[in-house]
């Protein structure tokens, strides 16, 4: 099995008037080639965190960060800041949240996929153009000669998505990193980008780790699961384990959310409480304040992550 | 963008009318004859009829508007009271004078007050943001006719390195851009140039940090853009608002210039002006503010343009 990404021991801690917090802590992930991963988790739980550590994109914010990452078996974090720029955007394509904010204002759209093909593949700005032409009728831009010239406040949203993704995509990257790229569009919008991307994935063969709060969203792009609660990965597994047979109760309260269309008599369980304060952490399980099935262990030893059944893993002291 | 050429010129029009009426009537309400200046103390009222007739001022302010607007629009600004030269000339010389001082003055305060403001943004509260604000803002507190008389004590008396007055060693014989004329330059283009230099650089410091700190920064990053790259996109998006600033202290630097030119002598707008304002040389007063006034309309539309060229969003706002 060849691997795109092996995180291992990811901490993640940010400064703030208390000390460091810890925002991720102790993250393992191991993605194969062309598979997609989903990464999910309410705000705040360090999915995001995790996603743009692996490519030394937090501690350019000032982020403490420890631990392994081999995208492609290289280590990212050993690299000096001139070999993690040759590996981003030429190995490992990124796709943000927000299309409006995500793109340069005052440039338009084709120089700025145009620009990445000049770095990193050596091409001119003709080949480079040429290339962007190309890209934006594989994300489906309708009039594409037209719209590469066009500045980002001129695209609709799910169009500045698209161009996101072309520019994620110009250098044909094995592995894509998309931090909810959905989350922001319309929602028929945000089906179609998701069909884009899947379609995309399989065409190219892509690895994908797909952050995302939405379990459905989750289910129709991942073949795998990672749920993530106060910056530790507390269940995993193949998409059917992790959304059909929840482990964790985290997962289950999540899935208990989903509102079912069609089904009025369906119960919407709301998931009482919020996320803990990460500088405060409770003993025991993170989850245990909120956790309906929590047991006199639970607020006092942390559970370890378990094996279920083959590839199915959770970290909770229930169902031992 | 021709929609929006046309949009702002159509908007320079009532402007630039607006501005004639009030240069017309600054002049007309300020206190002070300008009969009484030019003729002796001891003058016959007829002598002071005639004169006032002479001149047409004894016809009413919107008939005197009137005259003095179409004869403007043909380029005939009247006769100096006191040279007995025509302002028209009187002021083609000194425009020429005051446009190689605000060129030198003006090239000064962009290159330094860009590069000042860029280092200062991108060192963002370390030593090199600390030490270039302190310098800025020293620069934008300092009045110019101050900083004028200090260079003059400092470079020119104390140490006589550089000329005190004058634009060259011979004031009749035109500029030329050699070593005499130039040394005469640079102590009034430093004294016109330090305010708009202060503040371009601060207001370059303030676009360059919010542009720092928009998310498309962090694109940048994950493209593996180098930095020089970078750069470039960071500048782009800070330009917009410090070309308007520098717009408008170009504009501004006119009137800078009426002190410092006054300081050292050069015989450009700032001094024709000033001195027409001594002497109550009411059409050269008229002619020169309405020159520097227009001047200041026509800049202005061309920073207008110059933004909009550099932010495509302010074309459709």
């Amino acid at each position: 099995m060849s691997v795109a990404l092996e995180v291992s021991g990811l901490e993640v801690a940010y400064r703030s008037a208390r000390g460091f917090v810890p925002v991720v802590r102790g993250v393992d992930l191991t993605l194969a080639k062309g598979r997609v991963l989903a990464l999910l988790g309410e705000s705040g739980s360090g999915k995001s965190v995790t996603l743009r550590s692996v490519v030394g994109l937090t501690a350019r914010e000032g982020a403490r960060v420890s631990g392994r990452v081999r995208v492609l078996g290289q280590d990212v974090l050993a690299m000096d800041a001139r070999r993690q720029l040759d590996l981003r955007g030429s190995q490992v394509g990124f796709v943000f949240q927000e299309p409006m904010t995500a793109l340069d204002p005052v440039f338009r759209v084709g120089d700025q996929i145009a620009e990445v093909l000049v770095r990193h593949r050596g091409a001119t700005w003709a080949e480079g153009m040429a290339r962007a032409r190309a890209l934006f009728d594989l994300v489906q831009i309708p009039a594409a000669a037209q719209r590469l010239r066009a500045y980002p406040s001129e695209l609709s949203g799910g169009l500045r998505q698209r161009a996101m993704i072309a520019i994620a995509l110009a250098c044909e990257p094995p592995l894509l990193l998309a931090d909810e790229p959905t989350t922001a569009l319309d929602a028929t919008v945000q089906i179609q980008v998701l069909l884009l991307l899947r379609d995309l994935q399989k065409q190219l063969g892509t690895a994908v780790v797909f952050v995302t709060h939405d379990l459905g969203v989750a289910a129709e792009i991942a073949d795998e699961v990672a749920v993530m609660y106060a910056g530790r990965i507390v269940e995993r597994g193949s998409a059917e384990q992790v959304l059909l047979a929840p482990e964790h109760p985290y997962t289950r309260a999540l899935l208990g959310c989903v509102v079912r269309g069609g089904y009025a008599e369906a119960p919407l369980v709301e998931l009482a409480g919020s996320p803990p304060d990460l500088a405060r952490l409770p003993p025991g399980c993170s989850f245990a304040p909120r956790c309906v099935s929590a047991f006199a262990p639970c607020g006092v030893e942390e559970p370890g992550e378990r094996e279920r059944e083959a590839g199915h893993r959770a970290r909770c002291h229930l169902g031992r | 963008m021709l929609r929006y050429l046309l949009r702002r010129l159509a908007y320079v029009a009532p402007i630039a009318v607006g501005v004639t009426l009030i240069v017309f009537l600054l002049v007309h309400i300020a206190p002070g004859d300008p009969i009484s200046a030019i003729l002796p103390d001891d003058a016959s009222a007829e002598m002071v009829a005639e004169a006032r007739r002479e001149y047409g001022l004894d016809k009413p302010l919107p008939v005197q508007y009137g005259i003095w607007l179409w004869r403007a629009a043909q380029g005939e600004l009247g006769t100096s009271i006191r040279s007995g030269r025509t302002v028209a000339s009187e002021l083609s010389m000194a425009v020429g004078n005051t446009f190689i001082l605000a060129v030198a003055a003006g090239l000064l305060a962009c290159v330094l007050g860009v590069a000042l403001g860029l280092v200062a943004g991108l060192a963002r509260d370390r030593i090199g943001d600390h030490l270039t604000s302190l310098f800025t803002l020293a620069g934008v507190s300092l009045p110019h006719y101050w900083v004028a008389i200090l260079l003059v004590i400092v470079f020119a008396v104390e140490n006589p390195w550089l000329p005190p007055l004058g634009m060259g060693p011979d004031s009749s014989d035109g500029w030329r851009p050699d070593w005499a004329h130039l040394q005469h330059l640079i102590l009034p283009a430093i004294a016109t140039a330090l305010i708009p230099m202060a503040v371009i650089a601060r207001t370059m410091r303030a676009s360059v940090i919010e542009a720092l700190d928009q998310d498309f920064v962090t694109t940048l990053h994950a493209k593996g853009l180098l930095p020089g790259r970078r750069l470039w996109h960071v500048l782009r998006n800070a330009l917009p608002t410090t070309l308007a600033v520098t717009g408008l202290q170009l504009g501004n630097m006119l009137g800078g210039s009426v002190l410092v030119e006054t300081v050292f002598a050069w015989p450009g707008t700032g001094f024709l002006l000033a001195n027409a304002i001594f002497q109550r040389d009411l059409p050269v007063l008229q002619g020169t503010m309405l020159v520097l006034s227009l001047f200041f309309v026509v800049l202005n539309l061309a920073v207008d343009l110059l933004q909009s060229w550099a932010d495509p969003r302010i074309r459709r706002a």
